[in-house]
């Protein structure tokens, strides 16, 4: 089975992507599964099983969106393998831009779209610096100058992936990004992989569930800004 | 490949020869400075705590900075001059055989017809990919009569084929002038300043109303946008073909747009309906249920129509600028 691992910051295209490359599967008689992760609440399974591919849903609800991605995942590929899929996509939001899902030796996909302005490609960590594939989206309501700008930018952070212009909506570019999807790594299991980054970290009062404010209530991993050096 | 001479040296050199360098850093969130020390050096002093609050690793960031350096040094390199675009038929959605060998060159304009649905995206897609029988339609695509290198299909700072569509805005918060230098400035070109008031003046040439270079871009006209658009694909695009979908008929003369484009020696292709940009264009590629159904070169009888056409359009022009001064249309 094909695992690959799609993220991107919130309503940047990563849906609209993964329905466009799965209708190009389709039409190469692959059975697909789609693991949708998410926080509060998503209807975007229902957007999938209307494409007829199998899909598990994932909602982190109190905990990181992140942790529980990692802490699933590995479920998630016997879930998909079990059930037959010759490829497995996984789509998680990148929220705080810190964190990212991606894996060693898994093709790992980041979404971003031209109207998340230019100075965004260096505000995105791993999830776009360690990319494999970065996936443009929204080209077609930008002028040219615009997404060339975007794309050396992009490009400036994370100089050995393969970047593409994709449109979510037309379809424009996604026939070429399946093609890419069919050189993924074919896997059994992730027992034994890495993390292509760690996750940020957080074990303090607050993530048990405190919620009053003041220092006499922190406890943990708390880290503290200099307000001293602007005096 | 690895430019060792370039991480040995002081990054007093370093930085000099290669300013970008220090923008790549910064993209990083990290500050460099030029000193005796080299940039080698600069790496290995880096603290990791900070690198881990940063989301890099020092293997990433040397990796990242290698693949950049390449990319960047590529840049600096000519560009093969693309002299010939060939399509070579495949087949339509029925699987019928498209029978069709078409060799386009710069300076010429190729008009592409047919209904919406019929395939002309494809078509253009099929080019912007340079498919080699391995897109739906089985067409092949030739650069200069040979199967091209496949860096034009990812390459970000070579790309094929520039594209200008009717749906097309600025959404940068910047004047026309910040934003041409903005693009001169990622393409490297040796002199921005020039570039960057040659488009401000081809563009007002375009437009049938003028801006100023402290215009915000945002603030530009359907037409002006579309004349700054067109003269920045023509002077700072390195793209050797431009895809054009539809010039709408307002604020912007159509014909010297085109030829801008072509003086430029693009290879420009464009869907469109209008009779006028039609008959402008050198042959019209008429599309039907996803292949190319029919090659019309222009010909005389439709050359001189043009003239007709292009007096009627000035006619509606002049009643369109009547309206826009108030005046009321009684009398034609």
């Amino acid at each position: 089975m094909r695992f690959l691992t799609v993220s991107g910051p919130p309503s940047s295209g990563k849906t609209s992507v993964i329905l466009r490359v799965i209708e190009a599967l389709q039409a190469r008689m692959h059975k697909i599964g789609v693991v949708k992760f998410d926080c509060l609440l998503t209807d975007d399974d229902t957007l999938y099983a209307k494409k007829g591919v199998l899909v598990k849903k994932g909602l982190s609800g109190a905990l990181c969106p992140d942790h529980y991605f990692v802490s699933n995942i590995e479920a998630c590929v016997t879930w998909g393998k079990e059930n037959g899929c010759e490829y497995l996509i996984s789509e998680s939001a990148g929220l705080c831009n810190r964190c990212s899902p991606h894996i060693n030796d898994i093709t790992a996909i980041c979404v971003i779209d031209n109207l998340s302005g230019v100075n965004t490609p260096r505000k995105i960590g791993p999830m776009l610096k360690s990319a494999d594939i970065v996936v443009i989206t929204k080209g077609d309501i930008v002028s040219q100058a615009e997404r060339e700008v975007f794309a050396s930018r992009v490009k400036q952070v994370n100089p050995g992936a393969v970047i593409m212009n994709i449109n979510g909506i037309t379809g424009q570019g996604a026939f070429e990004l399946t093609s890419l999807f069919e050189t993924a790594s074919d896997i059994d299991t992730l027992k034994g992989k890495t993390l292509r980054f760690s996750m940020p970290a957080a074990l303090c009062s607050y993530c048990l569930g405190e919620t009053r404010i003041g220092d006499e209530y922190q406890t943990g991993n708390v880290r503290k800004m200099d307000m001293e050096d602007n005096k | 490949m690895r430019h060792v001479a370039l991480y040995q040296q002081p990054l007093t050199t370093t930085l000099a020869d290669h300013p970008y360098i220090e923008d790549f850093l910064s993209s990083f969130g990290l500050p460099v400075a030029a000193s005796n020390n080299s940039l080698e050096h600069y790496l290995d002093q880096l603290n990791p705590d900070l690198l881990e609050d940063l989301g890099l690793s020092r293997e990433q960031l040397q990796r990242s900075l290698d693949d950049f350096l390449n990319g960047m040094l590529a840049l600096r390199k000519p560009l093969d001059k693309v002299e010939s675009l060939t399509i070579i038929g495949g087949h339509n959605k029925s699987g019928e055989a498209e029978e069709v060998e078409l060799t386009l060159q710069p300076g010429e304009v190729t008009c592409i017809v047919g209904p919406t649905g019929s395939g002309k995206s494809r078509l253009l897609a099929d080019i912007e990919w340079v498919a080699q029988g391995d897109t739906p339609t089985g067409r092949k695509i030739l650069i200069n009569d040979q199967v091209p290198d496949s860096q034009w299909r990812f390459s970000t700072e070579h790309k094929l084929v520039a594209q200008l569509s009717q749906n097309m805005n600025f959404v940068m918060d910047l004047t026309a002038e910040e934003f041409i230098q903005m693009h001169a400035e990622s393409r490297l070109v040796t002199n921005p300043q020039e570039k960057v008031a040659q488009i401000l003046e081809q563009a007002n040439m375009l437009a049938g109303e003028q801006f100023c270079p402290d215009t915000p871009v945002t603030a530009l006209s359907g037409g002006q946008s579309r004349a700054l658009m067109i003269a920045d694909m023509a002077f700072l695009s390195k793209s050797p073909i431009a895809l054009i979908d539809e010039i709408e008929n307002a604020g912007i003369d159509r014909k010297k747009a085109l030829n801008l484009l072509i003086r430029e020696e693009k290879i420009v292709l464009m869907a469109t309906h209008d009779p006028i940009l039609a008959l402008m264009g050198d042959r019209r590629l008429v599309i039907k249920n996803g292949g190319i159904a029919k090659v019309i070169k222009a010909n005389e009888a439709e050359r001189r129509n043009l003239q007709r056409l292009e007096e009627m359009d000035n006619q509606l022009l002049a009643l369109r600028n009547r309206i826009r001064s108030g005046e009321t249309l009684e009398q034609l």
